[in-house]
């Protein structure tokens, strides 16, 4: 203990280069981009009327067509379904594959297909979801077509109906990879006499995974919610590359619209709001995260 | 008698294992077959392909596109990508090592927020950055998207070379210390040496999202020759028309490095992504 508080200095030595940088490039930007959700173009001090113009704005939030007509519906209520859709889906197959891919045959290969997803550019994400669902290269209306299904036979990414959806679908195929392999370092951690001890009383191959593998699993499945809900929450590349968030601001997401906004529109106070608004989500999200982190290492 | 029993239950298993792997390949299966296949046959689905007219000539054709060249962009690409994980890896072990061996004042509070950081999203400090690089003349510029991604790794690599050298045995440290080495001389010849399986995991992944990076490209990088990877895609796509054989080759291209890296450093690449979660 005595020899650490003298060195004090050389804590400092080994912590400043990082600490600078952080600073520099992404603690002051940050607090900039809040202070200036507040105030407008002419550096008026402007309180919440910001907040309040993007999130009354249609592009934000169109209750006019939500959820009675169709899409556009707006990016934050776009936002929310995708966590709706996306988190639940990925989550649950990831676990399940997990289990699937156990100790069978070609399980490990399998499992690198699907972690995949996780390896690519995202952007080149946007490219496959963009193919998958063209009406002549796309795997998903050839499908439709074969089924009988003339009403989605078409590009989907084109159409407000559909776009959303495709870009939903799409992700959950390159996130799934995620909560695959996040959920398989967890199963390695179960000691196997429980499951043993487990079939001894009788249990069956469901008891099992409800009563041993989703409890011991729970705080890996945890940090899979966390880490999926930021990449939901600050989604941006597959939408740029697949659809722009088009047709009409049907695939609009707040990552997206606060760029368009930003270098498109050059409202910067506007942009601000949403960049502030999308990161207090991410924030709760984040707090919650580390405080899961810190209770397990008090542990 | 009780193989019987059980055949169904494996075959069944088995199967629906393989339905799975096939749905997560068929897409790339499709992205693959496009791109070495002439226009002409694909215009009707790339699953009617003859594979008897095989060409690699969407490769070239992307790799020296007349208005977006992959190949340049992938020059790019690596100009900034090897900087911008060499950097930041050396400055967040330092760092790591630091706010675990010493105790100073504000440590608790810095690793605290070091770790918020890894909450706020890009949106949060584009344009801020934008004028900060503006000012230092370094829009356009390899150096300047080098310093961001620098910045930008610190957080989580902090954070997961924190839990590995948390896993190091101090003896050698001690043992270090009494032989007279000082702090500096028993990091960088005995910590950073010892940790070079956590340096992979970090550098691998480090590597591949600064490779993978679209938005901060996009915003700090606008002259169309210094323009990395990422960015020629969305440029290689026409409004009405598109040319998927130039756009899968060029997807497969890029795709590519990042793929390479997975491969030959699979162990440390999946160990990354678990640390950096259950730390």
């Amino acid at each position: 203990m005595e020899r650490r508080l003298k060195h004090w200095g050389t804590g400092y030595i080994f912590i400043f280069p990082a600490v600078v940088l952080m600073a520099i490039f992404i603690v002051y930007p940050a607090v900039k981009t809040l202070f200036q959700s507040f105030f407008d173009a002419g550096g008026n001090w402007v309180g919440l009327k910001n907040f309040i113009t993007v999130l009354t704005h249609y592009e934000t939030i169109d209750l006019s067509r939500f959820p009675k007509k169709g899409p556009p519906w707006g990016s934050l209520i776009n936002n929310a379904i995708w966590i709706l859709i996306h988190l639940p889906v990925t989550v649950l197959l990831g676990m399940l594959f997990a289990v699937m891919l156990n100790k069978i045959k070609g399980g490990a290969f399998i499992k690198s297909v699907i972690f995949l997803g996780m390896v690519i550019p995202m952007i080149v994400g946007g490219v496959i979801i963009r193919f998958l669902f063209d009406e002549n290269s796309g795997v998903v209306p050839l499908l439709m077509r074969t089924f009988g299904i003339e009403a989605l036979d078409f590009t989907w990414t084109a159409y407000p109906q559909t776009a959303l959806m495709s870009l939903i679908l799409g992700s959950i195929l390159l996130w799934t990879g995620f909560s695959l392999t996040m959920h398989a370092a967890g199963l390695s951690t179960i000691p196997r006499e429980m499951y043993e001890a487990a079939e001894v009383d009788g249990a069956g191959i469901l008891r099992k995974f409800f009563f041993i593998t989703v409890p011991m699993l729970a705080p890996v499945t945890s940090v899979v919610i966390a880490m999926t809900l930021l990449y939901e929450i600050k989604i941006f590349d597959i939408v740029y590359a697949a659809t722009l968030g088009g047709p009409g601001g049907s695939s609009m997401v707040l990552s997206l619209q606060m760029y368009f906004y930003a270098f498109r529109r050059l409202d910067f106070n506007l942009a601000s709001a949403v960049a502030t608004i999308l990161t207090l989500f991410t924030l709760i999200v984040g707090i919650w995260l580390v405080r899961n982190t810190m209770r397990g290492e008090k542990r | 008698m009780k193989q019987i029993r059980i055949m169904p239950g494996r075959i069944a298993h088995y199967s629906l294992a393989w339905i799975v792997a096939v749905i997560w390949l068929v897409p790339f299966i499709g992205i693959f077959i496009t791109s070495i296949s002439p226009l002409k046959e694909i215009v009707h689905g790339w699953w009617g392909v003859k594979l008897s007219s095989i060409s690699f000539k969407n490769f070239i054709g992307a790799w020296s596109h007349p208005t977006s060249p992959i190949g340049q962009g992938m020059l790019n690409s690596l100009i900034i990508a090897v900087p911008a994980t060499i950097v930041p890896v050396f400055f967040a072990s330092s760092a790591a090592y630091g706010i675990l061996r010493y105790r100073f004042p504000l440590r608790k509070t810095i690793f605290l927020i070091t770790l918020l950081l890894l909450a706020i999203p890009q949106a949060m400090v584009a344009v801020p950055l934008f004028q900060i690089l503006k000012n230092l003349k370094l829009i356009n510029s390899y150096l300047g998207l080098i310093i961001v991604h620098t910045a930008w790794g610190l957080p989580w690599i902090i954070l997961f070379m924190r839990g590995f050298f948390s896993t190091l045995p101090r003896e050698v440290e001690e043992a270090a210390s009494i032989d007279g080495a000082g702090p500096f001389k028993t990091f960088f010849r005995i910590i950073l040496p010892m940790s070079w399986p956590g340096l992979a995991s970090v550098s691998s992944l480090q590597f591949t999202w600064v490779w993978n990076d679209f938005f901060l490209a996009l915003i700090f990088i606008y002259n169309p020759v210094r323009m990395v990877a990422t960015q020629r895609i969305p440029l290689l796509r026409g409004q009405y028309h598109v040319d998927w054989g130039i756009l899968t080759a060029a997807a497969l291209l890029i795709t590519s490095v990042p793929l390479l890296v997975f491969i030959l450093l699979q162990k440390y690449y999946v160990k990354g992504f678990i640390g950096m979660a259950s730390k």
